[in-house]
């Protein structure tokens, strides 16, 4: 079982799945991974929030599991579920054939056949390699109700099933939340768990994240790509592109075989970085052709 | 109590006591910094190591912060605190006399503005008895109209801009028992009921189980309703003085209002600049909680920059306060000084964002009222329904008003004079 003993190593290991990440991101993970607290990773989208806990449960040899969270997420489907559809044949079919026991038909239908594992329950089940990594994403996409059921299980990682009893998780998982912060996430739940504010990276970042992304992308290309878009991010926008757009936007050049940015290229991959009309619309004619300079300008002296 | 001293803290105490007393630097900045995080804290520097001063400042923010907001503060603390603690202890020191002196100063000034707003607001004196012509014919109707409609009918009619002290106080009574009703929507989420469409698996076999697989009864459950949000923006600028105060009486009674009502109430004045006011609208006592508004938004009485200050809305704020279908409250008169284009581009990215858009105007006081400003025609197409909101009656009508969807007010007839 892969452990981390320095901040170093994690970085490092997470490099090598191709995540790059800063020193104060590699603290908290750190930290998470050694004190056994989860953490919860805040920011804007596209900035890779989703991406490091696939990172680290491939980097840490551990199975990845997912909770996707959506308004009205409720236990039934976080947890565990019973097959009602089977369990109704299995009550049709022995009275048909006759002779009902009650207590063993009871112990029968409520039996781990007829459960269906979710999400949070899969991630308590002893699993090789390790305990697994809980990504629970998108939590301020829920509503408090579920936050307030989520506080109770990952303080005693426990669930218990009135059928069949608790379920304890040999060893607690390694939990990462992540937020848009599309809600304020109640405080209750953010004090259980170490706080990161994933913020977009600079100019050697994103190239570091590039090239280790799409490392196709000759080098001239990445650093015009990385520049405009950085230029980009100052400018007023109602969406700011993230990391995750760079990265496409730079698959799609390389698609089109483009060597250089110019405004015509610009103007015609422009959906691949900004995802919102007025954005678009503020950037068509000289406004791209400006910014294309500018970024340019920051490039010479490089 | 030694057994409550959890056993693996480390055996430094000056490292201990240096983090609590920096915890308590936080405390005193406004970060929230319970002792339960102190411990964090130095569980989570014993197992991070010294190896290098950024990972111990990534370590102390990992435990302390909890909001993007905090962490220029906490920056400055703890290049403030472990430089040396001593300058913070001293510096805590002064400020602690200062502090108090504060409070007492806020209270004078509190009472001085009471005071002033007594003396500056009876514009039109309160005669009792006019003496002859030399009063106008306010006067006259003034008697006039006492005779025919009881003083509180008549209060609820009067214009908030034409009220004397103690017509506005009276009237920030009447204010505070005023609701705005809403009609919760469905939501996902499931509750048990007999007539529901939905059939309740989980419970209904569960109760077959308790007779051994027969089913006696097929459980249901219906959507459960849920509350949506409102999202108030007030002008507070010198058109709309006397007027934005009463309107933040009625705010405060809506926000504090008990019972099955809005999820959440957020509350922004702009009029320069955009100030968000919701935390101190929770405070019980009206007076604190506007005083308290009063001093964080400090463009009372200036410009109008509205284009200006909902652009700030919808890029910092909208996406944090409007999720699951807010209504939004515009209380504005629309005179705006910039260019109407941005306007119109930032009402409509308001609308796309909102549930409903209300635009209460206080404009529409005179009946023939025309759209003719720049800002107002800019504004108009966008909004979903526009209603006057210059006395208690017509805040009454709006109450009526918000619990109907498809009500559009004024809006309608104003938009054929614009053509």
């Amino acid at each position: 079982m892969k452990i981390y003993t320095s901040i170093d190593e994690v970085q490092a290991g997470l490099a090598g799945q191709g995540y790059v990440c800063d020193r104060a991101l590699a603290t908290v993970v750190y930290l998470a991974l050694t004190l056994g607290r989860p953490l919860f990773l805040e920011g804007e989208a596209g900035t890779g929030k989703t991406e490091i806990a696939k990172a680290l449960a491939v980097a840490l040899g551990r199975r990845l599991i997912r909770l996707q969270c959506y308004e009205g997420l409720d236990a039934a489907s976080a947890v565990y579920e019973w097959n009602f559809a089977e369990q109704m044949i299995a009550i049709r079919a022995a009275e048909a054939a006759g002779g009902v026991d009650r207590e063993r038909l009871t112990h029968e239908l409520f039996s781990e056949d007829f459960l269906i594992e979710r999400p949070l329950l899969q991630a308590m089940r002893p699993q090789e390699g390790g305990a697994p990594v809980l990504l629970i994403d998108e939590i301020d996409r829920t509503d408090e109700p579920f936050e307030a059921f989520l506080l109770e299980a990952l303080s005693d990682f426990q669930v218990t099933i009135p059928e069949m009893g608790t379920i304890r998780a040999p060893a607690p998982p390694i939990v990462v939340l992540t937020s848009n912060r599309t809600r304020e996430v109640h405080d209750a739940l953010k004090r259980r768990c170490l706080y990161h504010w994933v913020d977009y990276p600079d100019f050697e970042r994103e190239m570091e994240i590039l090239h280790a992304r799409a490392p196709e992308a000759a080098a001239r290309l990445s650093r015009q790509v990385v520049a405009f878009v950085q230029r980009l991010r100052t400018e007023d926008l109602f969406k700011k592109p993230g990391v995750a757009e760079t990265i496409d936007w730079a698959k799609c050049l390389l698609a089109l075989d483009v060597i250089d940015l110019s405004p015509e290229v610009i103007a015609d991959t422009l959906g691949a970085i900004l995802k919102y009309q007025d954005d678009i619309q503020k950037l068509q004619g000289s406004e791209a052709r400006r910014i294309l300079d500018e970024a340019r300008a920051t490039l010479e002296p490089a | 109590m030694a057994e409550n001293i959890p056993p693996d803290l480390p055996d430094n105490p000056r490292l201990t006591r240096n983090i609590t007393h920096f915890a308590r630097a936080l405390r005193k900045a406004g970060l929230l910094a319970g002792p339960g995080r102190v411990v964090d804290a130095i569980r989570a520097v014993e197992a991070a190591g010294f190896t290098r001063r950024e990972d111990f400042f990534h370590t102390l923010r990992a435990c302390f912060i909890s909001r993007p907001e905090h962490r220029a503060v906490f920056a400055q603390i703890f290049r403030l605190y472990w430089r040396d603690p001593r300058y913070m202890e001293h510096m805590m020191a002064m400020l602690l006399p200062a502090m108090r002196g504060v409070q007492e100063e806020r209270a004078a000034q509190a009472a001085e503005r009471r005071a002033a707003e007594a003396l500056l607001d009876g514009i039109t004196p309160e005669t009792p008895t006019p003496e002859g012509g030399e009063d106008d014919e306010e006067s006259e109707i003034e008697v006039d109209a006492s005779l025919t409609m009881s003083r509180e009918e008549r209060l609820r009619r009067l214009d908030f801009e034409q009220m004397s002290s103690d017509e506005s106080a009276e009237a920030r009574r009447m204010l505070a028992r005023l609701t705005l009703p809403v009609r919760p929507v469905a939501s996902r989420r499931g509750q048990a009921s007999p007539q529901g469409a939905r059939i309740d698996a989980r419970k209904t076999l569960r109760a077959a189980m308790r007779r051994g697989g027969e089913m006696r009864r097929i459980h249901r459950a219906r959507p459960r309703p849920r509350w949506p949000n409102l999202v108030v923006l007030c002008d507070i600028s010198g058109s709309m003085s006397q007027y934005s105060r009463m309107v933040l009486y009625f705010l405060h009674a809506v926000a504090n209002h008990k019972g099955a009502g809005w999820a959440r109430v957020h509350a922004f004045t702009f009029g320069t600049r955009l100030t968000n006011i919701t935390r101190h609208l929770a405070t019980r006592d009206v007076d604190a909680a506007l005083a308290a508004a009063g001093r964080q938004a400090r463009d009372w009485e200036g410009g109008t920059r509205i284009a200006a200050c909902l652009h700030e809305f919808n890029r910092d704020w909208s996406r944090r306060v409007m999720g699951g279908g807010a209504v939004v409250l515009l209380i504005t008169d629309g005179l705006e000084r910039d260019a109407p284009e941005t306007l119109a581009r930032e009402m409509q990215r308001l609308q796309l964002s909102a549930r409903r858009l209300i635009w209460l105007n206080p404009l529409l006081r005179w009946d023939q009222f025309a759209p003719r400003a720049r800002g107002i025609r800019a504004m108009l197409p966008y909004v979903d329904s526009l209603r006057a909101g210059h006395s208690i009656a017509t805040l009454e009508a709006l109450g009526v008003a918000i619990s109907q969807p498809d009500d559009i007010g004024e809006k309608a007839r104003l938009m054929t004079v614009l053509g």
